[in-house]
């Protein structure tokens, strides 16, 4: 075990596999230290200075300036996000728990195939419904308002698969079964058994679907005209576009990308663990 | 198990010998009132626009009285999909992607595997570090890695550029040649920790000791991994490549973040670009075909993917 080659091949293997993981740490960090140093610049020393190296601290006055820009537009860009993203994630997670539970733990005629018709609807990507979807909804004046984007978001094939496993792993059906004998109704038994013993499996549901819908950005791009309306992804699309013209604008789409992404990876970082149990499952196939 | 409890709840008594109505199951209404809140939007959102979309693409648009005469929608048969696959844009952003797909998917899941199977060895430290930094591009939507990206891309500001411009080689990641691999560069930052993870979940569930008897054989860590580790995580790895084969014929924020800064891309550069452009021009029905067309050459690659695999495997 201890000898001689053995040690000295360890020693070469652990020298290459750090050297290796910390290129690729680089890599995965330097576009986020390029926009950190970006957003503490003012615009004329984003192109007359070195992209890696900090020059005159100007934060505050960036922030200043995104959040101004506009009417203030960009704190509406925000709050749009939160309300499509988070709100739309919460209500998503809601109704894929009460699917997938009714999936897991009732007997009912037509179950097997309602859920292969759901499973079905995780091979449909989301691109491929923006545009019939913006057909439908103009023929219904939905287009252009905050449920054009919001109510397609809610809907998670892939987060009511993850409440199936999840209900059937971790609710024993003899505790919904003598909650039952105790009177307690369907829905008195999902509130105060299945959701709290499901409660960590719906973080990571609810991180899925905060992810797709932060992510989806042909959605709302179909959908609105209106920039009032626009979540944060689309607005800073919409900003870049103009560069060309107004190249004033760049400081503050630097900005903006770092006040809207670093928000996410905190919480990335704090709820890392809740990744891996979906991950797992979601592999389970 | 549970689900096998289920099952048989069907015929199972209470303790106080009465059989429950239903075999123990809650009634009709009560099943529907938990699964309509998600159905119902299903329906509206997933079902009835997949529904749609097929019926608008074997519609056409024809006019009578000439030039200036009405225009109707009448049933078309073929003919929108005829001219898709007529069509030489389709087919150039169908090449330009899959050529993007050959390179990049099989470079994001090596690099992922590797990350992994580092990440499942004593050799690292700081792992729980090295892990966070990978994943972390998951949490940036692809609109913004595509900006973030783009001004390191950029002549004029960024600082690779600059390095790169120093050492005597003089890049030009928006040039024609090379901007196809400036957005795969982006796509592979995003998905390569999300990737890893996948892989990297799976190697934690592989229980110790089927590598013990390797070790106690004298084994090296890059044997183990290779020919125990790599072949039991082989699902997840056919996993990570299906979704990564969705993502890439569905490729639309990148390629149109860097379209805004190079003149190297075109507004039908990708299947899904083409879609939109051939929409914005009223044109819904061929917009229509071109999905249903994308739809298919996805279902087709990765349910072929996942066959070939699995007879490989000998499953």
């Amino acid at each position: 075990m201890s000898n001689p080659t053995t040690t000295r091949e360890s020693r070469v293997s652990r020298t290459a596999a750090m050297g290796l993981m910390l290129l690729l740490a680089v890599y995965f960090l330097l576009p986020v230290y390029f926009l950190v140093v970006a957003s503490t610049k003012p615009q004329g020393d984003l192109a007359a200075t070195n992209g890696l190296v900090f020059s005159h601290f100007s934060l505050f006055e960036n922030l200043r300036t995104l959040f101004t820009r506009s009417d203030g537009i960009f704190g509406r860009w925000a709050l749009n996000t939160v309300l499509y993203a988070v709100l739309g994630a919460a209500v998503g997670t809601l109704i894929s728990a009460l699917c997938g539970y009714a999936l897991a733990k009732f007997t009912f005629r037509g179950r097997e195939f309602l859920f292969s018709v759901i499973l079905g609807g995780v091979l449909v990507p989301t691109t491929a419904l923006a545009l019939p979807l913006f057909l439908l909804f103009s023929a219904t004046g939905l287009v252009n308002t905050y449920f054009a984007v919001f109510l397609p978001s809610i809907v998670s094939p892939f987060g009511v698969y993850l409440a199936r496993i999840f209900a059937n792993a971790s609710v024993p059906q003899e505790l919904i079964e003598s909650a039952r004998l105790d009177g307690a109704g369907e829905f008195r038994i999902f509130f105060s058994v299945g959701f709290r013993l499901m409660t960590p499996a719906l973080v990571t549901i609810f991180l899925f679907q905060f992810v797709a819908i932060w992510n989806n950005f042909f959605l709302p791009m179909v959908m609105l005209q209106k920039e009032s309306l626009f979540p944060i992804t689309l607005g800073l699309y919409e900003w870049n576009g103009q560069t060309a013209r107004a190249p004033l604008l760049q400081e503050s789409i630097i900005t903006g990308s770092l006040v809207s992404i670093l928000p996410v990876i905190v919480v990335f970082i704090l709820l890392q663990r809740f990744w891996r149990t979906g991950l797992a499952a979601g592999s389970l196939k | 198990m549970t689900d096998l409890a289920t099952r048989s709840a069907g015929v199972r008594t209470t303790p106080g010998g009465r059989r429950r109505p239903n075999g123990g199951g809650p009634r009709a209404a009560t099943v529907a009132a938990f699964v309509t809140p998600f159905f119902l939007p299903f329906l509206l959102f997933y079902l009835v626009p997949v529904g749609y979309a097929l019926w608008q693409s074997f519609r056409v648009v024809r006019r009578s009285g000439g030039q200036y005469g009405t225009s109707y929608t009448t049933f078309g048969g073929f003919e929108q999909y005829g001219q898709v696959l007529q069509n030489t844009e389709f087919w150039s952003s169908i090449g330009r992607i899959g050529l993007f797909g050959i390179v990049q998917v099989p470079v994001m899941l090596f690099v992922a595997l590797i990350i992994a199977l580092l990440l499942d060895t004593p050799l690292l430290r700081a792992k729980g570090f090295f892990r966070i930094v990978a994943f972390m591009p998951y949490a940036v939507p692809g609109v913004i890695a595509a900006i973030m990206w783009s001004y390191l891309y950029s002549p004029q500001l960024s600082p690779v550029v600059d390095l790169l411009n120093g050492i005597g080689l003089h890049p030009d990641f928006l040039g024609p040649g090379a901007v196809l691999w400036s957005a795969a560069n982006v796509s592979t930052w995003l998905w390569t920790g999300y990737n890893m993870l996948i892989m990297f979940s799976a190697l934690q569930s592989i229980p110790q000791e089927l590598y013990e008897a390797a070790k106690i054989d004298g084994a090296s860590n890059w044997a183990i991994a290779w020919r125990i580790k790599v072949p039991i995580i082989a699902p997840s790895i056919v996993l990570t490549t299906v979704f990564s084969i969705i993502g890439t014929l569905q490729l639309y924020a990148e390629p149109a973040v860097l379209r805004q800064i190079s003149s190297n891309i075109s507004s039908t550069f990708t299947p899904n670009m083409l879609a939109y452009t051939v929409a914005s021009g009223n044109n819904y029905q061929q917009a229509a075909a071109i999905s249903v067309v994308i739809a298919v050459i996805t279902f087709v690659l990765s349910f072929g993917f996942m066959r070939l695999t699995s007879k490989k495997a000998g499953l």
